[in-house]
């Protein structure tokens, strides 16, 4: 076979795996470990957001209004940073989509990072990231219908030539599909190379790789990690703001 | 005509290597525009946050297609279409 860079070492690991399989209509799926990392990032995000929304409560019932500990000081400087982000890059929609936009960066931001608590960070699997591009997608074209009249719209993609004149409208779709798929490649191929180099260093380095990965991991892991999730809203953002029309 | 799968697989590797060179065009594109983020920021320090995230965005949409490049050098090499 032609493993020669596997042959050196046997526990290079960075693919999805199957851990149980299950029939589902007759298809064979399974639940694979971009599954449990996610649902290892869901439960601390939810517990991550009990306790800060239980420290805020607490606060409002006191009426006391500034932040009781550290924690609480941590949390305030987040939403603050995210609606700092938001107003900045949407705008008019801002509250509208506030919610959508922090959620989303606060999974996204988890799952890059989760590649430092030992799980294969789920947003280096691409049925996680596409989901979240077409997201993005549905909400572009739906703002797009709901404000812009249909003559409008048809001028808009037929936009560099007159309306009766329709030669680039497949051209103006085709870069329509093209944004989500850039849009969740970029994400997807960002984290996995981040997580295939890991794997190559402890794979291959193993015997000498003692402390000075962790530099790698501070690069791969936290630094493009953070860029991609703030890359990934603000493009979510930009793209939503414009089909929206509101600048 | 057949080949033989280590011949397939060399092959891979090459195209492999080959893919990446795709790499050149996104460094020399990032580094323009961190050239250019740089001396915007030493005419106008004020706005330092504002061209910090422009650049990041732009830099981010011209690493796109070096990331094509390497999808296409890891799927020759680990997933292996042509065996």
């Amino acid at each position: 076979m032609g493993y020669g860079l596997l042959l050196s070492a046997d526990n290079i690991d960075f693919m999805v795996h199957g851990l149980f399989e299950y029939s589902f209509f007759g298809h064979t799926v399974y639940i694979t470990n971009t599954h449990v990392s996610i649902l290892m990032v869901m439960l601390i995000l939810m517990v991550f957001s009990l306790i800060a929304g239980h420290g805020f409560k607490k606060a409002l019932k006191e009426e006391k209004f500034a932040p009781a500990n550290g924690f609480m000081n941590g949390v305030e400087l987040l939403v603050e940073f995210l609606m700092n982000t938001v107003n900045g890059g949407m705008g008019k929609g801002a509250p509208v989509f506030f919610n959508y936009i922090a959620t989303l960066f606060c999974f996204i931001l988890l799952s890059n990072i989760s590649g430092l608590l030992g799980l294969r960070p789920p947003t280096a699997d691409y049925g996680v990231t596409l989901p979240l591009a077409l997201i993005t997608f549905t909400i572009i074209h739906y703002s797009e219908v709901k404000f812009s009249k249909p003559a409008q719209l048809w001028k808009d993609k037929c936009s560099p030539l007159p309306p009766w004149l329709p030669i680039w409208l497949p051209i103006n779709i085709i870069s329509d599909i093209a944004v989500p798929i850039s849009l969740s490649l970029r994400l997807f191929a960002n984290v996995l190379s981040g997580t295939v180099m890991m794997a190559l260093i402890y794979g291959l380095l193993g015997w000498i790789a003692t402390g000075w990965p962790a530099a790698l991991h501070v690069y791969f892991d936290l630094f493009s990690g953070a860029i991609q999730t703030y890359v990934f809203c603000m493009l979510t953002m930009t793209y939503i703001s414009s089909a929206r029309g509101d600048n | 005509m057949d080949f033989n799968e280590n011949f397939i697989y060399g092959c891979s590797a090459i195209g492999a290597g080959l893919a990446v060179i795709a790499g050149i065009g996104p460094g020399v594109g990032q580094g323009i525009a961190a050239g250019h983020g740089a001396s915007a920021v030493g005419r106008n320090p004020g706005a330092k946050g504002d061209i910090m995230s422009t650049m990041l965005l732009g830099q981010a949409v011209a690493e796109t297609t070096g990331l094509y490049g390497l999808l296409v050098a890891m799927l020759l090499m680990f997933v292996k279409p042509f065996v």
